[in-house]
Order: structure tokens, then C-alpha cells, then sequence
């Protein structure tokens, strides 16, 4: 087990070498000149040529990624260009917030989709079931931002219930916390609970009609404890498995919400840097998103390793 | 928590936050376009961070509603008979945010900053000062090089805010982390792409003309999510309100708007001496350029730009601005005699490539030129482009024609200067003609304004003959805000002052 780990971890670091390396040459494609972009309306000679030297835009690319490798390597991802904060400390400031939002957005996406996949499953065919299927084919067509804009105009504008837009600590205001979050959650939210429904609904399907389940009803169980206890305990292996994988999909979605909601996340951290060119902040944030999914495949493989035992035989 | 419970709690948060009232009355909060960039004036670069700074930080003078210069931190000052050096009397009893005090050391100590910090953005601006004598404790002395009048603009902008000599030598390269000047309001805390939260400093000089107890400024990149938050409650006043959504703020009694034509314009940059791009007919021959010019219809520009809320104009000022030189009014669009004169220089249909930025704004105004350009003669093709890209390709000479602007200086120097004299910084066109710079350096070293005037007007005549840049039209400034709030005076340089400005709930 142990040496299964190591040669995964061995393994591990030339992949996020070549990840960076990737995202060092990438740079060479974006067209503009990061200094002017970030000088902006100030762009006289001196000053642009101060952002240059400051740093080390002159140098060719292998020697700018030399300084960004020992920086790294010694625990200093480099400062914002833009804002001269730390890189580091940038990305953990912003993560708590976009975890926060996957977390609420997940939440709504099972008490959604896992009720009315239940339901069309059990009532297939009836006017639930076309109901649920409408709206779940909705929820996976409208794209976020127009469903996030259109609840701004309703919900904040029109009856004025939430805030538009912000952001509010937890632990200062939990309150002003939840009404921020809950609309840009439920956008998140939505376009999951739409494929989380299909999910749920087809693998119950195919429960109600296993033998397990005719023999439980043929004990004269109730039709509730047939479903609920029976045939969702073993719908609901797949659904989850599949509820893992779309964590990576809301952290993507969260980039556009996270964009119209100005809540200030991750997401908007590498709008922002790609947008002002604040290349220190988006090759911290690729090196984070990278080692942050090679953990977390080394994580599941070692669960998986655990809780399989034929792998471990 | 089981699921019920769990939706039971969040009705139960939604209810009390629907009851739960606004925060304090005292506390403006500001909608920004974009997030500032570093608070340290001597490092700022972008133009909310001015917003920002103006409660923050006060300047030796300040600039009035009319484009008059008006004292703040100096109470009085006068220009030396050459006008190569300016001797400034300033406020006593002013302490900065830490306690210190500011006085003529405190001026030295900035102004040399501003010329000696690495990577400085106020050099430039200031460049022409040799050396600050301090002449009493609160008389203090800018030597110039050279005369140079628009000295005291740039001491009304970025350049003359006072920061703390104390805190700068302690924080060093982090002072933009924890500003400390001697505005009206102090630095409490900043979260990037957030907030930036100021309070109220009691010891200000002029603290009871500021009736708010604090000031959040919050960045909201969409235009019409500034204003959803607007109506909504979340804020009580916007900058920048997009012309599309003024109908909106007009016809919601909740609101009001208030605006002011900007110091800048919008225009066409024409490459006229760059590199080999600039030999084509529209930058070789004045008479093309003239034909050009003549297509364009700037009524129309705005009209459907911008539902005619900007100010049409041809010169780096508005027609409102002092220094509007009025010999060369807006010429009448005049599709026949544009035709003619391209006949006469001998062209049939001319290919220009119009680059703009890829903003639905920059595009729409691109289009109308097209069409517009079209009926004279004109094959215009529309090249959109990543801002930051365009300005690269401009500063390379890789362009024809660059539909860009300048947010603009309080001197008429600042929009002209840099851009059109021959050795200008950000003189990408390559124009150069040299009785311009005459009349241009003539105006830097009198500080009489009718002297100064009648050499804008020389300067303007002849290089609006040239047409390396064609002037199109001064963006205004919108700001829409609560009915609830008093006190609000626009200002041409697009600042939100908050003196005299309350809220009242």
C-alpha cells in the first residue's frame, strides 16, 4: 500500500512539471503585451518598461519560468502583477468561497433531482413524469447566466427579497452569508439537479423491475418501503458516483456564476487574471487546480483500493 | 441535520433576513466598474482608483466643477515671473491618518517619491520638477527644469495626494496594503474583487462637511448588475451607468442621475507615420483623411451608439471645456464633397481596416462608421480586438485606423500633448508636424490662461487640417444613485467627492 502511494506521488510530480511547463508556453500564444495590458490608460514607455523589468517580462520564457519554479519550489507562487498580493495567499482566500458555493449548489441539486427522479421513475409515463423531464430538460438547456440574470431581475429588482449580487463572511454575517448565496447556489444548482433527475430516474427503473424488488413487494411490504427502502438504496450507488464527478463540473460553472453574482471565488479570481493578464496569478491557479485534482484522483484511487477487496488480493 | 430540518432552517434565515433592515443610513456604498488596482498614488494606474482615492487621500489642489483649480491641502499658491518655479502655501493643523503631521517636509517627501520610486507612474507628469525647497514649515517651493503649467493639474490629480512620510518609510513596497494619507475618510480594509471599506477620520481638517460615518466601494464589472443592485437596495450609487440602461434609472422614481461630460474623448487613430501600415491612402494623403472625415456623421455616431447621451465633438476637448478652441467648430457630414476629394487625390473606392476593441460598444460605433464611411467611398473593414491586443498592434504600428480614447487630464496638455507632438510617449500614429509642437510647447511654459488658450487654438487649427486623429464624440459621465441621496455634485474628471453628500433613508 504504502509503496503503491510513493510510486503514485513519484508519479505525481513530473505530471504537474509538465502541466506548468504547458502553462509557461501557453503564455507565448496570448496575443498583447501583459505589460501594456496591465499599464492600461497610463501606458507611457517608462512605466510599462518598469512593469517589464519588475518582472522579468524581458526575459525569454525558460528563464522566466526558472524564477517561477525556485519561487515555487521554496513556498512563493509570486505576487499578483496587478494588485501585488501574494499568489498564494490570493487563491486561499478565494477557494473557502467557491467550496462554499459548490457545496450549497450540490445540496439543492439532490433536493431536486433525487425527489423528482423518484417520482417520474415510480409514476413513469404519468403527467409527473413528463412534467419532471420537461424541467430537467430545461434546467440542462437554459445556460446559467441568463437563468442567473433573469433571477436578479425577478427575485432582487422586481420583489426584492435577496441582494443582488456580493459577498458576506460566513462567520462575520451568516445570515447576509445565506441570502447571497442562495441564488447563484440555485443557478449552479439547477443545470445538476436537471442530469441528477435523469440519473436517479433511469437507475430506479431498472430497480423497480430486479427481483428483489418484486420479491419485497410479493411479502406485501408497502409501496413506499418498495421504493424508498428497497429500490432507491441500490438507484442511488450510480447517482452518487456520478454526484463525485460533477464536483469538478461546479467548479467550472461556478467561473460564469461566480462572474454575474460578483461573489468573489475562484472562479472570478481566473476570470480576473486572464482578463487583466496577470500571469503570476493564473500559473498559481493552474498549478493549484492541478496538484488539487492529482490529490484528489490519488485520494479516490486509495479508497478505492480500501474499500475493494479484490484489488487488494 | 436531516433534509427537512435543514429546509425548515433556511426558510426560517430567509424570513429573518427579510425583516432584518439595511445596514446603518451613514454607510454610502459605492458601485465600481472594476476592481482599483494598487492604492498607492505614486503606483496607481487605473481610473477607479482615483474614485477611491478622492475620500482617501486629499491633493494639494483639487479641481472644481468648472475645471477651476481650488485649494485643498495648499491653501494658496503663485508661479515665479520665468514660471519656473511654483511656491505653495499650505493648510496648517492637517494630520495625517497615523497622527503625523503635514506640513512642507511632508510635501518634499511626496513629490520626490513620486520621482524617485521604482516603476512610479507620476514621473511623467512631474518630470519637470528639479528640486522641493522647503521654505518654511508650511511654504514650500517646486523648482521646475523647464516652465511647465500644466504642473498644477497633475498636483490635482494622483500626483499632489499626500501620503504619510511615516507610513510609507515603515511599509515600504507594501504601503498600497494599508494606505494612509490625510483624506476625509481612512483605510479600514480591502478584499480583492470584493470591497474596499473606508470610515470616516475625525481629526480631518474639514470633517464636518463629510456627514457619512463610512464608504464601501464595490466592484460590479456588468453594467446592468451595478444597476439591478442599485434598484434593488444593495447599493446607493453607481459610476458608469451604461446610456442603454439611463430610460431605467429615468423612469424609476426611487432613483436619480446626475452627469457630467468627461475630460476625454473617443476618436479614430489614424497610423500616419508607423512602420509600413501607414503607407496607404488614408495615411499618406490629408485629403483622404479629409474625405474621410467628412463621411462620418457624428450625430449619427451617437445617435446610434449610445442613444445620443454622449457629446459630439473633433477636438481632445469637449465643447464645454475652456479650452475648446471655438475657430474649429464640428464639421457638417458631406458625402459630395468627401467624394470629390477622393476623385481629385485620384483614389477609386479606398480599403481602410478599422480596428476596434471587442466591446459590443466599440463594435456597434465601428459598424455606423462603416456604413457611413461606405456612402463616400470608403471599403471599411472591421477588425475587432482584445483590448490589450490592440493597444500592442498600435504601439507596433500594426494597424490603419484604431477606434480608441483617453479618459482625459484636467489640462488640456494631458489629452494633447503625448498624443500628437512629435516625440510624444504615446504618439502611436507617428504624426509630427513641427509648428504644432510649437504652439503645444508654447502653452506648457505660460501659466496666463488666454495666452495659453490662443495657443490651443493655433495648435488645434492646424492639426485638425492634418487629421491624424478624427475626434468623435466625450463620453459622459452617468452616475445614478438612490433618491435618498443629497449632496451628490458631478464633477467632469468622473470622481465621486463626498462632501456635503448624506443619505437619507
Amino acid at each position: 500500500m504504502l509503496a503503491y502511494m510513493a510510486r503514485r506521488l513519484a508519479v505525481s510530480i513530473p505530471t504537474l512539471l509538465l502541466i506548468s511547463m504547458l502553462v509557461f508556453s501557453l503564455q507565448l500564444l496570448l496575443p498583447g503585451d501583459p505589460a501594456l495590458a496591465i499599464a492600461g490608460e497610463e501606458r507611457s514607455p517608462e512605466v510599462v518598461e518598469a512593469i517589464r523589468e519588475r518582472y522579468h517580462l524581458n526575459d525569454p520564457v525558460p528563464v522566466q519560468y526558472w524564477y517561477w519554479l525556485t519561487g515555487v519550489l521554496s513556498g512563493d507562487m509570486g505576487e499578483s502583477i496587478r494588485s501585488r498580493m501574494p499568489v498564494t495567499e490570493l487563491i486561499l482566500s478565494k477557494l473557502p468561497v467557491t467550496i462554499q458555493l459548490a457545496v450549497m449548489a450540490m445540496i439543492i441539486a439532490l433536493a431536486i433531482g433525487i425527489p423528482a427522479g423518484i417520482v417520474s421513475a415510480v409514476r413513469k409515463g404519468s403527467g409527473w413524469d413528463v412534467g419532471a423531464n420537461v424541467v430537467a430538460l430545461s434546467g440542462i438547456s437554459i445556460p446559467n447566466f441568463w437563468l442567473g440574470i433573469m433571477l436578479i431581475m425577478l427575485v432582487s429588482v422586481q420583489w426584492g427579497l435577496l441582494p443582488a449580487s456580493g459577498y458576506a463572511n460566513p462567520l462575520e454575517d451568516p445570515i447576509r452569508n445565506i441570502q447571497t448565496m442562495i441564488m447563484p447556489a440555485f443557478v449552479l444548482g439547477t443545470g445538476i439537479a436537471a442530469i441528477m433527475m435523469r440519473h436517479t430516474r433511469s437507475a430506479m427503473l431498472s430497480s423497480l423491475r430486479a427481483d428483489y424488488v418484486r420479491t419485497a413487494r410479493a411479502k406485501g411490504l408497502s409501496e413506499r418501503v418498495v421504493v424508498l427502502r428497497h429500490a432507491l438504496r441500490n438507484a442511488l450507488i450510480p447517482v452518487v458516483t456520478l454526484g463525485t464527478l460533477q464536483l469538478g463540473e461546479l467548479l467550472s460553472g461556478a467561473v460564469l456564476t461566480e462572474q454575474i453574482f460578483t461573489i468573489p471565488g475562484f472562479g472570478k479570481l481566473i476570470v480576473d487574471a486572464v482578463f487583466n493578464r496577470d500571469y503570476a496569478v493564473v500559473q498559481g491557479v493552474v498549478l493549484f487546480t492541478g496538484t488539487a485534482f492529482i490529490l484528489m484522483n490519488l485520494l479516490a484511487d486509495m479508497l478505492y483500493f480500501l474499500l475493494n477487496p479484490r484489488l487488494r488480493a | 441535520m436531516t433534509m427537512k430540518n435543514w429546509h425548515a432552517g433556511l426558510l426560517a434565515a430567509g424570513f429573518i433576513a427579510l425583516t432584518a433592515s439595511a445596514a446603518g443610513a451613514q454607510t454610502l456604498r459605492v458601485g465600481l466598474q472594476e476592481d482599483p488596482d494598487l492604492l498607492d498614488p505614486d503606483l496607481a494606474r487605473s481610473f477607479v482608483g482615483r474614485i477611491v482615492f478622492t475620500s482617501l487621500c486629499d491633493k494639494l489642489v483639487d479641481l472644481g466643477p468648472d475645471l477651476e483649480f481650488v485649494p485643498q491641502l495648499a491653501t494658496e499658491w503663485s508661479w515665479s515671473p520665468d514660471n519656473k518655479a511654483l511656491t505653495m502655501k499650505l493648510r496648517q493643523g492637517v494630520t495625517f491618518h497615523d497622527g503625523e503631521p503635514f506640513n512642507a517636509e511632508a510635501v518634499k517627501f511626496n513629490v520626490e517619491r513620486s520621482l524617485t520610486l521604482p516603476g512610479s507612474t507620476r514621473r511623467s507628469e512631474i518630470a519637470a520638477v528639479a528640486s522641493v525647497d522647503v521654505v518654511d514649515p508650511y511654504t514650500v517651493r517646486l523648482d521646475l527644469s523647464e516652465p511647465f503649467a500644466p504642473l498644477l493639474a497633475a498636483l490635482s490629480d494622483r500626483a499632489g495626494m499626500m501620503i504619510s512620510p511615516k507610513a510609507a518609510r515603515e511599509t515600504g513596497e507594501n504601503f498600497s496594503r494599508t494606505p494612509v494619507c490625510s483624506g476625509p475618510y481612512k483605510f479600514v480594509e480591502r478584499v480583492a474583487q470584493d470591497r474596499i471599506v473606508l470610515e470616516k477620520f475625525p481629526q480631518h481638517w474639514n470633517a464636518d462637511a463629510y456627514p457619512l460615518a463610512q464608504v464601501s466601494y464595490l466592484p460590479i464589472p456588468d453594467t446592468t448588475v451595478r444597476l439591478a443592485n442599485l434598484q434593488s437596495g444593495g447599493l446607493d450609487i453607481i459610476e458608469r451607468t451604461a446610456p442603454a440602461d439611463l430610460p431605467t434609472v429615468r423612469g424609476d422614481s426611487s432613483l436619480k442621475l446626475e452627469q457630467a461630460t468627461s475630460l476625454g474623448y473617443q476618436g479614430i487613430t489614424l497610423n500616419v507615420g508607423n512602420g509600413p501600415r501607414a503607407d496607404q491612402p488614408l495615411g499618406k494623403d490629408p485629403k483622404v483623411r479629409e474625405a474621410f472625415e467628412l463621411a462620418i456623421d457624428r450625430t449619427i455616431v451617437n445617435q446610434v451608439g449610445f442613444e445620443g447621451e454622449h457629446t459630439v465633438g473633433n477636438q481632445p476637448v469637449a465643447p464645454t471645456n475652456p479650452y475648446y478652441a471655438k475657430n474649429v467648430p464640428v464639421p457638417e457630414r458631406d458625402v459630395e464633397r468627401a467624394k470629390k476629394l477622393l476623385e481629385e487625390a485620384g483614389h477609386g473606392r479606398v480599403k481602410v481596416e478599422l480596428m476596434t476593441p471587442n466591446a459590443p460598444d466599440s463594435l456597434r460605433v465601428a459598424e455606423v462608421i462603416q456604413a457611413l464611411a461606405g456612402e463616400a467611398g470608403f471599403d471599411v473593414s472591421v477588425n475587432a480586438t482584445e483590448f490589450a491586443t490592440g493597444l500592442d498592434r498600435q504601439t507596433r504600428g500594426d494597424f490603419e485606423a484604431f477606434l480608441i480614447g483617453w479618459s482625459g487630464r484636467a489640462d488640456p496638455d494631458g489629452n494633447i500633448h503625448t498624443f500628437i507632438s512629435c516625440k510624444g510617449g504615446l504618439n502611436d500614429g507617428k504624426y509630427c508636424n513641427p509648428q504644432v509642437d510649437e504652439h503645444l510647447n508654447a502653452a506648457r511654459t505660460t501659466t496666463d490662461t488666454a495666452a495659453r488658450k490662443a495657443e490651443y487654438a493655433k495648435a488645434a487649427e492646424l492639426y485638425l487640417a492634418d487629421r491624424q486623429r478624427i475626434y468623435m464624440y466625450h463620453q459622459n459621465w452617468f452616475w445614478a444613485m438612490t433618491a435618498g441621496l443629497e449632496g451628490f455634485k458631478p464633477h467632469p474628471d468622473g470622481m465621486i467627492r463626498l462632501e456635503g453628500v448624506s443619505l437619507k433613508k
